[in-house]
């Protein structure tokens, strides 16, 4: 699935989304975030059931406080909107599809 | 079979990649995190030859660059454990095992940590080894960074601009020296230090909520309320997985000398895993050079007594 940027409607992308989407929090000063969005980018083109978004933590500061982030890259895997997972750290292609799983959604 | 498994992306392992690459060797560039290594904590590069005023980050991904332009194999896995046998070498990883006729060691160094309960769970989650990497998470807010060094101070003054409140704790009695940033930090109003105290436990279940701080010869403690605690209190060599095999000195860095040789014939070692006294970006790639260099010149000689006999 194409990745969509949700600084602005994470509401309405995610909270409200009936299924499995994936945010990943991410900011131009940081150096593993930056290696990890070309990953993210190829993986997400392998699944069509999940949505891919990234959320930039300076232009929305309220989305990461709620949700207690603290250390970026983090991923998030939400399911009809509530959390079921999360990453804090750099993983690689491989990584990030043990962390998708297999999810029969 | 590898001729040659590089052990970290960090600057010395991705240097002895350019190397190794160019020679044409048959290579494994093997790391357990984000490639870079230590160098991507650094805000801004000021010492290294030809280079101005760059990033950490920026210096990181231009050698990556420079590493997947060559015709190697990088794979982001875990070196758990060498094993040496008579005619090759094997590296196992949290992954895979794989055979090679060389390994270079460059596993560096990483965060040296207070050894308490709830640090590890915590990490993420109010605990930080990098105040430059997770400090803007902490915007307005209540941290406490610990440590005496140079580090410490430079991410002090770094918090203080983003936090409301920086307390500094050092368990000795005054500072070991002086700098601008010591200087400037002492200026601050919204700095507090605490000297000679030492942080001996660690609350919060889903996030950090406080740490208890004991004084020196003083038997109360008390307990302080914050939302961050950072750690800056030095670094230590990555070396654990190879002590079987690999002799290092008392401190877990690896001997060697300036061929970057180690007991093992046809193992390697580069940069700040290397007993040394100058752990610089410039004496990491001098050592990957080297290592590189003398690697493929083992393999050169082994494929003469193979034909010898
Ligand atoms: C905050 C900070 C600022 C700095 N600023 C400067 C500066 O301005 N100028 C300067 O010259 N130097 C600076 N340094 C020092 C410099 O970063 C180091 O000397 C240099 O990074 C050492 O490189 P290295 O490759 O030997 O080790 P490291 O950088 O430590 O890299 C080792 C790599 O190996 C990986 N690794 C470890 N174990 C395994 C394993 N089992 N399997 C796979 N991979 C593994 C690690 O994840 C890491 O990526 C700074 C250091 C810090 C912490």
């Amino acid at each position: 699935m194409k990745i969509i940027n949700i600084n602005d409607n994470f509401d309405e992308e995610v909270r409200k989304y009936k299924g499995i989407s994936i945010v990943d929090f991410w900011a131009d000063w940081c150096g593993p975030c930056k290696m990890f969005g070309p990953i993210f980018e190829n993986v997400s083109k392998k699944y069509d059931n999940i949505k891919f978004c990234k959320l930039n933590v300076d232009e929305n500061e309220e989305i990461p406080k709620e949700f207690g982030i603290m250390s970026i890259p983090c991923i998030v895997m939400f399911k009809d909107g509530e959390e079921i997972k999360r990453n804090i750290g750099f993983i690689d292609e491989d990584g990030l599809n043990d962390f998708i799983g297999d999810l029969n959604v | 079979m590898y001729d040659i498994i590089i052990i970290g992306a960090g600057p010395s392992g991705m240097t002895a990649g350019i190397y190794s690459g160019i020679a044409r060797k048959k290579v494994l560039l093997l790391e357990k995190e984000a490639y870079g290594g230590q160098i991507l904590k650094a805000s801004c590069i000021k010492n290294y030859p030809g280079l101005d005023n760059v990033s950490g980050i920026d210096y990181a991904q231009k050698l990556y660059n420079q590493v997947k332009e060559l015709n190697i194999d990088i794979k982001f896995e875990s070196a758990l454990e060498v094993k040496n046998y008579d005619k090759f070498k094997e590296v196992i990883t949290n992954k895979n095992s794989y055979k090679t006729k060389t390994i270079i060691i460059a596993s560096g160094a990483k965060n040296r940590k207070l050894g308490l309960n709830n640090e590890d769970k915590l990490i993420g989650k109010g605990i930080s080894y990098c105040a430059t990497c997770d400090g803007m998470f902490f915007k307005d807010k209540k941290v406490a960074i610990t440590g005496g060094g140079r580090t410490a101070i430079d991410d002090a003054l770094y918090l203080s601009n983003i936090c409301k409140k920086v307390y500094v704790i050092y368990r000795q009695k005054e500072f070991k020296f002086d700098s601008i940033n010591l200087s400037n930090l002492r200026k601050k109003d919204n700095v507090e230090f605490i000297f000679n105290t030492n942080i001996i436990d660690i609350n919060g279940n889903e996030k950090l909520e406080s740490i208890v701080l004991k004084e020196n010869d003083i038997d109360d403690t008390t307990t302080l309320k914050i939302d961050g605690l950072f750690i800056a209190i030095g670094h230590i060599p990555v070396s654990e997985m190879f002590n079987n095999l690999i002799k290092t000195d008392e401190k877990g860095y690896i001997i060697s000398n300036e061929e970057c040789t180690t007991n093992i014939e046809g193992i390697f070692v580069a940069g700040d895993i290397r007993e040394k006294n100058v752990r610089q970006l410039t004496t990491a790639c001098s050592d990957g050079t080297i290592a590189a260099i003398n690697a493929c010149k083992y393999i050169e000689n082994e494929k003469q007594t193979d034909k010898c006999i």
